[in-house]
């Protein structure tokens, strides 16, 4: 049996877009059901798919996993992209934790109010230049490696790059004043899984737009 | 040199108190830097100590470790509370994942407006009595076992008290239509480790009260 891993989210990015980021550098092929209606989602729960209510929902190796950290850490593990020991996961987590905290600001930007939307953009901004891209840029720099930890590529490299592109699409020259996350940039986007993912027709998902955030509040009822 | 760990923080539960809980039910002892005014943390922020200028910062094994959720999953690690394979982690981190859920509602809960207060006292009996405890209600019963995952005590079952104990202080009876948990606070109450970290002079931190949320919006200027 094939045995794919099976992926419910509804058709956007959300907290399942670094799952299919980490799949589809692992080189994992991987099926999706997406979730139209809120009677979909009440589907799932009904039929007790979802441990605690919530998608994502990823069923790989027998699993219905949920929350996306565990997920994600499941993923990172069985394909060889988190360190080779304790300490090199260590690091591997501080750095995804805090991309995950940047890309957790980009992600509910959409459903904040319209009048906030210049505000949340400037912290977005801030945050990425004084706190998180400095970190990066100084650990790059500091080892002269390709890759973030241990010199083989990672996790948190995959995450490092989807949050450089994330960013990138709320401020285009956010990488100005980072030469060494320009040339990351550069090289992840190479790695052969990766350059597919980036490449059209993939099942990286397109940015927000109005269409989506009006499905995802009446599916979510918010 | 002592090589215990050493935590930076507040003096109060926080995001801190999940690592406490942990270190000591792993038979860990460990030292702790209160934070009393603005200037500490400032000087731990120009001194490059947190990589993303925030706390939690817990010292341990030669690293500088931030990010709580990095912090806890080295301390499982390394302290055999993780489970024997990689799929008895990923449950344990599923469990865990949705306790950090219930938690956060605690952890905000001080730093609400007054008028807030009871809508959110009922949200987290909501979630508390319908999402969460059900689940792990339900584990228990299914397999019959002492603990949560693999039969044996792990990460899962400390968070899973850490959380019952913290939804009690606030709703007494919360346990009353769950005897399985019932039970389970008993047993895991009574691990050596666990009663000794339940006793007076351990350092386990009170609930948060107006001095502690002073200290907060003074120090991390909120």
């Amino acid at each position: 049996m094939a045995g794919k891993p099976k992926l419910y989210y509804s058709k956007g990015r959300g907290r399942m877009e670094s799952i299919r980021w980490l799949l589809a550098a692992a080189g994992v092929e991987f099926e999706e059901q997406f979730i139209e209606t809120r009677e979909d989602l009440q589907k799932l729960q009904k039929d007790g798919s979802l441990l605690f209510q919530q998608v994502p929902l990823v069923e790989i190796d027998g699993m219905k996993m949920v929350q996306s950290r565990a997920i994600l850490s499941y993923i990172a593990a069985k394909y060889n992209l988190y360190g080779k020991d304790l300490k090199e996961r260590a690091w591997i987590d501080m750095y995804v934790e805090g991309t995950t905290d940047l890309m957790g600001m980009i992600m509910i930007l959409p459903f904040q109010p319209a009048d906030q939307k210049e505000n949340n953009l400037a912290l977005i901004t801030e945050r990425a230049k004084t706190r998180y891209f400095p970190v990066y840029e100084k650990a790059l720099k500091d080892h002269g490696h390709d890759y973030l930890v241990g010199n083989k590529l990672s996790w948190a490299d995959i995450h490092v790059l989807e949050a450089i592109l994330m960013t990138e699409e709320c401020k285009p020259d956010i990488l100005s004043t980072f030469p060494q996350l320009q040339a990351f940039k550069g090289r992840i986007s190479n790695v052969p899984t990766i350059k597919k993912f980036l490449q059209p027709g993939s099942q990286r998902k397109p940015p927000p737009d109005e269409k989506y955030v009006a499905a995802v509040k009446k599916i979510f009822n918010f | 040199m002592s090589g215990k760990p050493r935590l930076t923080y507040v003096n109060g539960r926080g995001r801190m108190e999940c690592i406490r809980w942990l270190l000591a039910a792993a038979g860990v002892e460990f030292d702790e830097i209160f934070l009393e005014r603005r200037e500490e943390y400032e000087k731990l922020i120009k001194d490059g100590s947190l990589l993303f200028q925030q706390l939690p910062l817990v010292e341990i094994d030669g690293m500088k470790m931030v990010q709580s959720r990095a912090i806890l999953s080295y301390i499982a690690a390394t302290h055999n509370l993780y489970g024997k394979d990689l799929k008895e982690r990923a449950r344990i981190d599923m469990y865990v994942e949705g306790i950090a859920d219930l938690m956060q509602m605690i952890l905000m809960f001080p730093f609400s407006p007054p008028e807030a207060k009871e809508k959110n006292l009922d949200s987290l009996k909501e979630r508390a009595t319908n999402r969460y405890f059900p689940v792990f209600e339900k584990v228990l019963k299914e397999h019959g076992q002492d603990f949560l995952v693999g039969n044996k005590f792990s990460w899962a079952d400390v968070a899973l008290i850490e959380a019952i104990l913290a939804v009690e202080e606030k709703i007494p009876a919360v346990l009353s239509a769950f005897p399985q948990l019932q039970a389970f606070k008993k047993r895991i109450s009574n691990v050596p480790t666990i009663k000794k970290f339940l006793q007076p002079g351990s350092p386990r931190k009170p609930p948060p009260d107006e001095r502690y949320i002073e200290t907060v919006m003074r120090v991390f200027k909120l």
